[in-house]
């Protein structure tokens, strides 16, 4: 089996004020080269002003299995909301 | 549609079939969530996708072949360097498939392999040769065409990182097939003999652009459990006359005969009727074959036998630069 190349996670910000958004995935031998690989494969047309790339095997995840434990104690909490509080009309906007 | 005739693992299951954890992924899929690399997923379903993402990324790659053949002899700067974007549009959607099959596990060195071994297959379009520039004209019009009819529906696919591969190719895909269709519009203005040529290319086109679709609805035993994955969203005899429909009107706007004496309009159905492929040709080209099947597939392993010190040199020296910098 051949050494194959790394591959890598790439991150484009679409024009500046944006944050740089996950598009996609290449493999690349390193870093240099996933962004000049990212330039050709992510921005044929203008899609970006700026590329991060960022080796797949470093991004830790939530596991999916926990994903009520993780995510569900969020979803009694509606006093977080604005829309949970009733302020009159008199009030005006707030 | 760039992949066809993909072996699904078994027949439709029956929800009294189903185990506790398929019975709640098909109930996922029906309410159209999406599923995610990190999810638990049938077997069968992880399998065909790997059959049907692989195919459609092979397809990808391998149709850079015929188009890639014209660009030394494009007819003009402007029109070698819109075959040039095309043709690298072709290797970027290979790449983008090829990710979204490697997150359900498979290496892109074991998809190459299977495709060169013969054990992944491609389009049977791309086993046709392109003779003349009109050719690349007819390739843009009705192959880019019939992949659209395809990928537009599969941008809502079950399958999350698939879904987003196709967002992103059929973005692109529309200038194929516009750029496809002008040269076709250029062609039959120009003298008689390119005219001709126009003439040639739609007759050769015609039924392979239909093969793509794959074979009858009768005759496509696959179809019912992906269908219910929803990695298979139209049937083929469907996405087939909606191709048809859509192209007669084009073809007439060209001034062009599409090579069938059975086709006429349909009042009752709202469609044209239409006559089918040649299935023993169609059988015979994903057999192997197709008049240039060993062509490509030969040209696809002399790149992967060609590139190897490439890969491996780019590797060592990145191997041997992070020691370094380790080292420090």
């Amino acid at each position: 089996m051949s050494n194959e190349w790394p591959l890598w996670e790439i991150f484009i910000r679409g024009q500046n004020g944006l944050s740089h958004r996950h598009v996609g995935s290449l493999h690349a031998p390193d870093a240099e080269m996933a962004v000049k690989n990212a330039r050709d494969v992510y921005s044929r047309r203008n899609e970006g002003v700026s590329i991060w790339v960022v080796k797949s095997a470093d991004i830790t995840a939530s596991v999916p299995g926990e994903k009520g434990p993780m995510f569900e104690p969020s979803q009694s909490k509606i006093y977080r909301h604005p829309t949970f509080y009733e302020i009159p009309d008199d009030v005006g906007h707030m | 549609m760039y992949a066809q005739m993909v072996k699904s693992t078994g027949t439709l299951m029956s929800r009294e079939d189903m185990s506790p954890q398929e019975a709640a992924f098909q109930d996922r899929v029906d309410a159209g969530d999406k599923i995610e690399p990190q999810d638990w997923m049938p077997e069968g379903y992880r399998k065909t996708l790997i059959r049907q993402i692989g195919q459609h990324a092979h397809s990808e790659i391998v149709g850079q072949l015929p188009e890639g053949n014209w660009i030394t002899r494009a007819p003009t700067l402007e029109r070698k360097q819109i075959l040039i974007a095309k043709v690298q549009d072709e290797a970027g959607h290979g790449l983008y498939l090829y990710c979204a099959a490697e997150t359900l596990g498979v290496s892109r060195d074991e998809l190459t392999e299977d495709l060169l071994a013969g054990r992944m297959k491609y389009s049977s379009i791309f086993n046709y040769p392109t003779l003349t520039w009109a050719d690349i004209g007819a390739v843009g019009w009705l192959v880019d065409g019939a992949a659209i009819m395809n990928q537009v529906p599969l941008q809502r696919t079950s399958y999350g990182p698939y879904a987003r591969a196709m967002v992103r190719i059929c973005k692109e895909e529309s200038f194929h097939q516009r750029q496809g269709y002008s040269i076709m519009m250029k062609m039959v203005n120009g003298t008689p003999e390119q005219r001709e040529m126009a003439q040639d290319a739609l007759n050769r086109f015609w039924y392979p652009s239909l093969m793509m679709f794959g074979p009858s609805d009768k005759d496509s035993v696959h179809s019912a459990q992906s269908m219910a994955w929803k990695i298979k969203m139209n049937s083929n005899d469907e996405l087939r006359q909606k191709f048809v429909d859509q192209t007669v009107p084009q073809a007439e706007y060209l001034g062009l005969t599409v090579p069938d004496p059975e086709l006429r309009w349909n009042e009752e159905k709202g469609g044209y009727d239409f006559s089918e492929p040649d299935w023993d040709e169609f059988y015979q080209v994903l057999r192997g074959n197709g008049p240039c099947n060993a062509e490509r597939i030969g040209a696809r392993q002399k790149a992967w036998d060609d590139g190897a010190w490439v890969r491996e040199g780019l590797m060592a020296h990145a191997e041997k630069h992070a020691r370094r910098v380790a080292a420090e």
